[in-house]
């Protein structure tokens, strides 16, 4: 439902990518791996639009949404969970996931349903957002993602820098997020968590794609050969 | 008993410089833009009132409900069209061309207007009193600081209590991911000047009512915003109310020690302000 075909992205003058080939299908989970700086988060901009790509770079369930802006493209049901989380500081826990909710693509998911996915949450619903702990945080980052009732979800970093425990808490609940009909995005760090939980991974190397294939096809000697470039 | 009246005096003219002074912190709030030519805005808010009282012949009370959304409509196309293109990481672009629009509205207005001073008839109740114990109060100056005050509280409402209040202070917060939520910045950029123009078109209609202006008005209506939205600490509406009370007293006082010190008086509480609190006296708590 998802293709990036040719995907170019630039900073100014410098090039992080360079043409990638990417496609999701629906209930899929695709992961997005890669060394510090291979260009993971720069595609996750593109194809949200946060980055301008070409027309055609870009389509969405056949619609070409190359030229779009981030906020129509994230209204067609392409949300994503940022890098670092990036809630809205001054916003309360409950207004962050409001904010989430505004598009007003119906759907299975509400602040209820957040609620009871994350109990935590709720009970700090009125606490700013910036108080929250780390892990608290990515809770509500990904509560805010699916207030929009998205069909894709994009995460960047789902699992950076938070403790053992709030990760594996967060791959528990995975499953219940991609079950309802959800495809996913994961970019991971975590080469066996990422491969545990995907259908099929690209392995990014330097704005290129260096090496992509079904979980159950590729060995972690091709991985690791593609991760870094040995 | 001239002392209590003319703090008090002081205090009712510090709702008209909150009138200034919202507009301006709330796109600085929003956006991070200082506008320049807010002051000038004010002074075209006032010409249209007069356009309007003197072809309609309205109470300048009652051109505030064409000047407000006239105003508005203003910002919004002003914000969509031009200032929009100019906010980026540079802080620089906006300033220059909102500079520019002040010596464009100046040398517009002068041209229309010509450098004759107006004033706007509000009639009885710009000479109308009420007791107020041993004191008497005008009722117009009255009137704005009720207003100003209700201003500033439907501001304080829509940030914090509206979808709308929410979408400025995601923008506010991070841009970037206000769009991922939906939110055009653009299109939230314009509705926050177009809200402040509205207020913008208060203050005009007010300052038109008490004082006579020029086309040349608005850079001194704006340094009193400024002063009064540094005073009270920026992001803070209830604090701009606080910086132009404290401006208006320090001018009544200053005034009432020598009649030529008024503005100076004001300027000079400003710098103290300045200097003890450099964030003001009520900045907005950062995370
Ligand atoms: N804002 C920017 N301006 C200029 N260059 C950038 C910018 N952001 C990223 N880059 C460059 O683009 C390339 C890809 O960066 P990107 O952030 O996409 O990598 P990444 O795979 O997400 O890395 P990480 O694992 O560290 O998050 C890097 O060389 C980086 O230096
Ligand atoms: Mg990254």
């Amino acid at each position: 439902m998802l293709e990036a075909r040719n995907l170019t992205a630039f900073y100014e003058d410098f090039q992080a990518l360079f043409g990638l080939d990417m496609t999701v299908l629906e209930n899929q989970v695709i992961a997005v791996i890669g060394a510090n700086g291979a260009g993971k988060t720069t595609s996750m901009r593109a194809i949200t639009g946060l980055l301008p790509s070409s027309p055609g770079m870009v389509r969405w369930k056949g619609q070409d949404i190359g030229h779009l802006r981030a906020d129509q493209i994230a209204a067609l049901g392409i949300a994503m969970v940022p890098e670092g989380r990036q809630l809205f500081a001054s916003l309360n826990v409950e207004e962050n996931l409001i904010i989430g909710g505004r598009s007003g693509r119906s759907g299975v998911w509400n602040l209820s349903r957040v609620y009871e996915l994350f109990p935590v949450l709720g009970e700090r619903r009125h606490q700013a957002a910036a108080s929250l702990s780390g892990g608290q945080q990515q809770m509500a980052a990904i509560g805010r993602a699916l207030m929009s009732n998205p069909e894709l979800i994009l995460f960047d970093e789902i699992s950076l820098g938070l403790a053992p425990i709030i990760i594996k808490q967060i791959y528990q609940v995975l499953p219940d997020i991609i079950g309802g009909g959800i495809s996913a995005i994961v970019v991971e760090q975590d080469i066996s968590k990422a491969l545990a939980v995907a259908d099929r991974v690209y392995c990014l190397s330097e704005g290129r794609i260096a090496l992509e294939g079904e979980t159950g096809s590729i060995t972690r000697e091709e991985i690791f050969h593609a991760y870094f470039g040995v | 008993m001239d002392w209590v009246n003319s703090i008090l005096q002081g205090i009712l003219l510090g709702g008209l410089y909150a009138l200034f002074a919202a507009g301006l912190s709330l796109i600085f709030g929003v956006m991070r833009l200082v506008n320049i030519a807010h002051g000038d805005l004010i002074v075209l808010a006032a010409f249209l009132g007069l356009t309007i009282t003197s072809t309609f012949g309205l109470h300048p009370l009652a051109a505030i409900i064409i000047v407000v959304p006239a105003m508005a409509v203003i910002g919004y196309l002003l914000q969509a069209l031009i200032l929009n293109r100019t906010l980026g990481d540079n802080i620089l672009p906006p300033l220059l061309v909102t500079f520019g629009l002040s010596v464009l509205l100046q040398n517009g207005l002068l041209e229309i207007y010509t450098a004759d001073p107006q004033k706007l008839n509000a009639g009885a109740i710009s000479t109308a009193n009420v007791a107020l114990g041993p004191l008497y109060v005008g009722v117009q100056p009255l009137l704005m600081f009720g207003v100003s005050i209700g201003v500033i509280a439907s501001l304080q409402w829509i940030f914090y209590r509206t979808a709308l209040g929410r979408a400025f202070r995601a923008t506010s917060d991070n841009a970037e991911i206000a769009q991922l939520m939906g939110l055009n910045k653009a299109h939230v950029f314009a509705l926050a000047m177009a809200l402040s123009m509205a207020v913008v078109a208060v203050a005009g209609i007010f300052l038109a009512m008490r004082t006579s202006f020029t086309p040349a008005s608005g850079p001194g209506r704006l340094i009193f915003g400024f002063e009064a939205v540094i005073i009270g600490g920026l992001g803070n509406l209830w604090g701009t109310l606080a910086g132009g009370v404290i401006l208006g007293v320090a001018q009544a006082i200053g005034a009432q020690i020598n009649p030529g010190w008024q503005i100076l008086a004001g300027h000079f509480a400003f710098l103290v302000v300045l200097a003890i609190r450099p964030r003001g006296l009520f900045p907005r708590v950062e995370h």
